[in-house]
């Protein structure tokens, strides 16, 4: 009985998506795994390959990861319904938590102890916020050189905390540049090359003048 | 019509946090404390701590205890639609669509260059959250639980979860017979 209620993909759905919820701790990105899994070892509802490129793809567009990947999945095996079953199985479980411990929190925020764990966790939370700054600043360095990561930074902040231009604003800004980013630099290095054959061609010229 | 504005603050958070929930923390950070003031900074380090504490998606944990602190049940149901829907529904079309396109050096040069603002925008962020952690407990017991979490999770990697619990512990026990607050 058990068993044939597996067989619906409706089950399978919330089963995995309810799992891999409760199970990924640290936020979207480090539940990929657990998803991956559930969809491709365990139910195999998709090759490794297909998962692969769903995920080059949710990584592409903005907006939360793990329930971007829980929704087409669900979309793929049942349609919209199945993207919503799957998206609440995912999301409700931690969310219900998350509201009752933090009424709790709340409640007794006066108490000396809650008010103590409030101040002593707040450096911790600085230092994680600082270190994913750091991720994200390292992620901009690879992709983008030093010296253009840096330029980028400055302006960034420039924009953000010296003129208080909104951030949504910012970001439009960096996209629409991003937009062509690549093309200017694979432009650039063409011109480059060019540059440098013809200078090679001229002294090639030049010393074969002297011969 | 509160809940308009969870409706547009949730979107353009997440809308524009390019590398999954972590990437919109500084992004609702704006409009949940700057925009809005629908709590204060240190309750929002709070609700990150615990968000941090807890399994699951980050970016949907916070929209659900903020929608359902600004406007009760509607208000849960609003902020989460307004996180997931969008970029779940342009997943979906996109990938019926532009399967072709995922090499394409237009999605990841945008997707390339929203890196930048983010990595600054989480410094000032840090550097807030910094400020209202020495006003609450002074800068040495600050400096040195600092210190102590970026050794556990940076070269013990030691899960932040663990490191969260270990200073709410130390918080709830420990400051409050300090006479320092």
């Amino acid at each position: 009985m058990a068993g044939k209620m597996m067989n619906n993909r409706y089950m399978q759905l919330s089963w995995a998506m309810m799992k891999t919820g409760i199970i990924g701790y640290g936020g979207g990105p480090s539940v990929i795994p657990l998803i991956r899994y559930e969809a491709v070892t365990h139910y195999k509802w998709m090759e490794d390959e297909e998962f692969g490129e769903i995920l080059a793809l949710a990584n592409a567009l903005p907006g939360p990861i793990a329930t971007k990947i829980a929704a087409y999945l669900g979309y793929r095996e049942k349609g919209t319904f199945g993207a919503i079953v799957s998206v609440l199985a995912h999301i409700i479980p931690s969310g219900i938590a998350m509201i009752l411990l933090l009424t709790t929190v709340q409640f007794l925020s006066s108490a000396a102890f809650i008010q103590g764990m409030i101040g002593a966790v707040t450096p911790v939370i600085a230092v994680m916020l600082g270190m994913m700054a750091y991720e994200f600043g390292e992620r901009a360095v690879k992709g983008l050189g030093k010296y253009v990561g840096f330029g980028f930074f400055a302006i960034a902040f420039a924009l953000l905390q010296g003129v208080h231009i909104h951030p949504a604003i910012v970001i439009l800004l960096f996209l629409c540049y991003g937009a062509f980013h690549l093309r200017t630099v694979a432009a650039l290095q063409r011109r480059k090359q060019q540059k440098q054959q013809r200078s090679v061609q001229k002294k090639e010229g030049v010393t074969r003048g002297m011969d | 019509m509160e809940w308009i504005n969870l409706i547009i603050g949730f979107f353009i958070a997440n809308v524009l946090g390019y590398g999954g929930g972590p990437a919109s923390i500084p992004l609702m950070y704006r409009e949940i404390v700057t925009n809005h003031a629908w709590t204060t900074p240190m309750e929002f380090s709070n609700i990150l701590a615990l968000g941090n504490a807890l399994p699951g998606p980050i970016a949907t944990k916070i929209a659900a205890f903020i929608g359902y602190d600004v406007g009760g049940w509607l208000g849960l149901i609003v902020a989460l639609a307004a996180t997931i829907v969008p970029s779940a529904v342009a997943l979906i079309v996109l990938l019926k669509v532009l399967q072709k396109h995922r090499q394409s050096p237009i999605v990841k040069g945008m997707t390339l260059l929203v890196q930048p603002v983010i990595a600054i925008m989480m410094l000032l962020l840090t550097w807030q959250m910094a400020q209202s952690s020495v006003e609450s407990i002074g800068i040495i017991q600050s400096l040195i639980i600092a210190a102590v979490a970026f050794w556990a999770m940076q070269f013990r990697k030691i899960h932040p979860a663990i490191v969260i619990v270990i200073a709410f512990a130390y918080g709830g026990l420990v400051i409050p017979h300090l006479h320092v607050l």
